[in-house]
């Protein structure tokens, strides 16, 4: 079974409770975190790629909790104004998603490939990489 | 017809619309096809354009005088400090100035995501900008303090003045160390992870004029978005001929200009402020110079090709840091463009800092001008140094003192 993106939303009550802990232990389900944040009011929002078996059943016990679930669907994308198609990020792009095309030296974004690291973020040096929930 | 032509004929042929011009891209496939003598009878003029970040950039204002005056010694702008060591109301922000409570690289590798580029940017894009400044008091200038906000057009005069921009050629930086470095040629991987470069290459101005034949003080320029001049050579203007230890040559190596221009007329696509990883902030600059086809010389200069034109391939991993001299080799930018590189035996990944399509862009958009009767072209007063002056680079003596 191939890995699946998915946002996790939580509230205060459930960033206190071991659910990822659970999702290991009880379904047996393989975790990718992708990215992880909890605002000071320690509501959060997790980014996970998921595998497993039990997926379902792992994502039914997420619900039951009271954790919001939605598939991740472009996530990281490009804001066309400010990218000078200069070029810099296409050989720190891990998965080749953002990429040279020749002749013509313009950057493409495929977010297809794109696996939400985030290095383009940091790396543009005219912040036109975005990320966007 | 002859290939041989004076500027105010050329400038004669643009005010009745006769004029033939060809970006430097262009006039490759014409050179190719029909020879450097053909392509130098029938055309005027080639233009070549550059789309980077250039640090040494800056702008002079002058902000007017507020009632009552102020004499401003220190003065900020959206938090960036601009030096007024200079008349009353007199200031330079430089496009690399960070705000002074910038973390910088205290938590590494620094954002930098504000600084005097990106103030830059937000004049000419007409966003209010916050001036603060602070002064001693004179009998002349009684007031102390300001904190008011400006726009590009309410202040009397901005004048871009960038005292190193265009460099005729680049380093191609690498990283032989064992750990990630974040330089100003962007982030290097590890053992050779990746080669970053940074020149338009067969379309870059001072790539194409390698020996300085037609760009000298007073040539009229595309600069960011508006019409600049060169001024003088650049800072660390150093234009010899690159050689390998064995005396191969490798094309021209580093000279630069100093530009000017005024700030009111330029636009917000073509100066950039920029964040770099690790590094600071800066200002992405767009040049244009449109060069004369004077004679065939100058033809066969704008004609060569990113095959002829080399990079030196060097270690910021600790070499450039170290100031060790020597390079990896050099790499043609054609090699370089096509995404992949080989270094010590190793395909290198690579990739540009410097947009090549901006660049086009830029050569396009200068043809245009040529072509409607807006831009005519200016004969130098005086030339720049070329490799003949045999120009070398000082290197500072730290003294125990």
């Amino acid at each position: 079974m191939s890995p699946r993106k998915i946002i996790l939303r939580f509230g205060k009550d459930i960033s206190e409770k071991p659910v990822i802990y659970k999702l290991v232990k009880d379904y047996d389900l393989v975790i990718n975190i992708i990215k992880a944040n909890v605002n000071p009011n320690k509501e959060g929002t997790l980014v996970l790629e998921l595998t497993g078996e039990k997926y379902n059943e792992g994502l039914e016990y997420l619900k039951g909790q009271g954790v919001r679930v939605q598939p991740l669907a472009e996530e990281v994308f490009r804001n066309e104004k400010k990218c000078t198609n200069c070029g810099v990020c296409t050989d720190i792009c891990p998965t080749g998603a953002l990429y040279m095309q020749r002749p013509s030296m313009k950057v493409m974004f495929d977010s297809d490939h794109c696996i939400v690291c985030q290095l383009c973020l940091q790396i543009c040096p005219y912040k036109a990489m975005e990320v966007r929930f | 017809m002859t290939s041989e032509r004076t500027y105010a004929e050329i400038n004669e042929k643009i005010k009745s619309g006769k004029v033939v011009v060809m970006t430097a891209e262009e006039v490759i496939s014409l050179v190719e096809e029909k020879g450097v003598s053909e392509a130098a009878r029938q055309v005027d003029v080639v233009t070549t354009g550059t789309f980077a970040p250039m640090c040494s950039s800056g702008v002079f204002l002058n902000f007017g005088h507020p009632k009552p005056r102020i004499k401003m010694q220190k003065t900020w702008l959206n938090g960036v400090p601009a030096y007024a060591g200079l008349a009353a109301v007199d200031a330079y922000l430089g496009a690399t100035e960070l705000p002074e409570d910038d973390p910088c690289n205290s938590k590494y590798p620094g954002k930098f995501n504000y600084g005097g580029g990106h103030v830059i940017q937000d004049l000419v894009a007409r966003k209010p900008v916050l001036l603060e400044a602070v002064s001693h008091t004179t009998d002349c200038y009684p007031l102390a303090e300001v904190r008011t906000t400006i726009t590009l057009d309410k202040i009397n005069e901005a004048t871009l003045f960038n005292p190193r921009n265009a460099y005729q050629n680049y380093n191609c930086a690498v990283n032989l160390s064992d750990q990630t470095v974040y330089t100003y040629l962007g982030m290097l991987k590890p053992n050779l992870g990746n080669a970053h470069y940074c020149s338009a290459g067969q379309l870059s101005p001072l790539l194409k004029d390698p020996y300085f034949l037609t760009i000298g003080i007073g040539t009229r320029i595309f600069l960011g978005g508006g019409v600049g001049y060169v001024a003088w050579h650049g800072n660390q203007h150093f234009p010899g001929i690159q050689k390998d230890q064995a005396g191969k040559e490798y094309g021209p190596g580093g000279g630069t200009i100093a530009v000017i221009g005024d700030l009111k007329q330029m636009k917000p696509d073509w100066l950039v402020g920029t964040s770099i990883l690790g590094y600071g902030a800066t200002l992405t600059v767009g040049i244009g110079i449109p060069i004369p086809i004077i004679n065939e010389e100058v033809m066969r200069c704008v004609s060569v090709t990113d095959k002829e034109l080399y990079a030196p391939i060097v270690d910021y991993g600790e070499a450039y840091g170290q100031r060790e001299p020597g390079n990896l080799g050099y790499a043609s930018y054609a090699e370089l463009k096509t995404g992949s590189v080989k270094i010590n035996g190793k395909e290198v990944p690579t990739a540009p800092l410097s947009s090549y399509s901006k660049a086009k862009e830029i050569a396009c958009l200068s043809k245009e001008w040529i072509q409607k009767g807006q831009f005519f072209l200016a004969e130098p007063v005086e030339s720049l140094p070329s490799y003949k002056d045999e120009l070398q680079a000082k290197i500072l003596e730290i003294k125990d003192v």
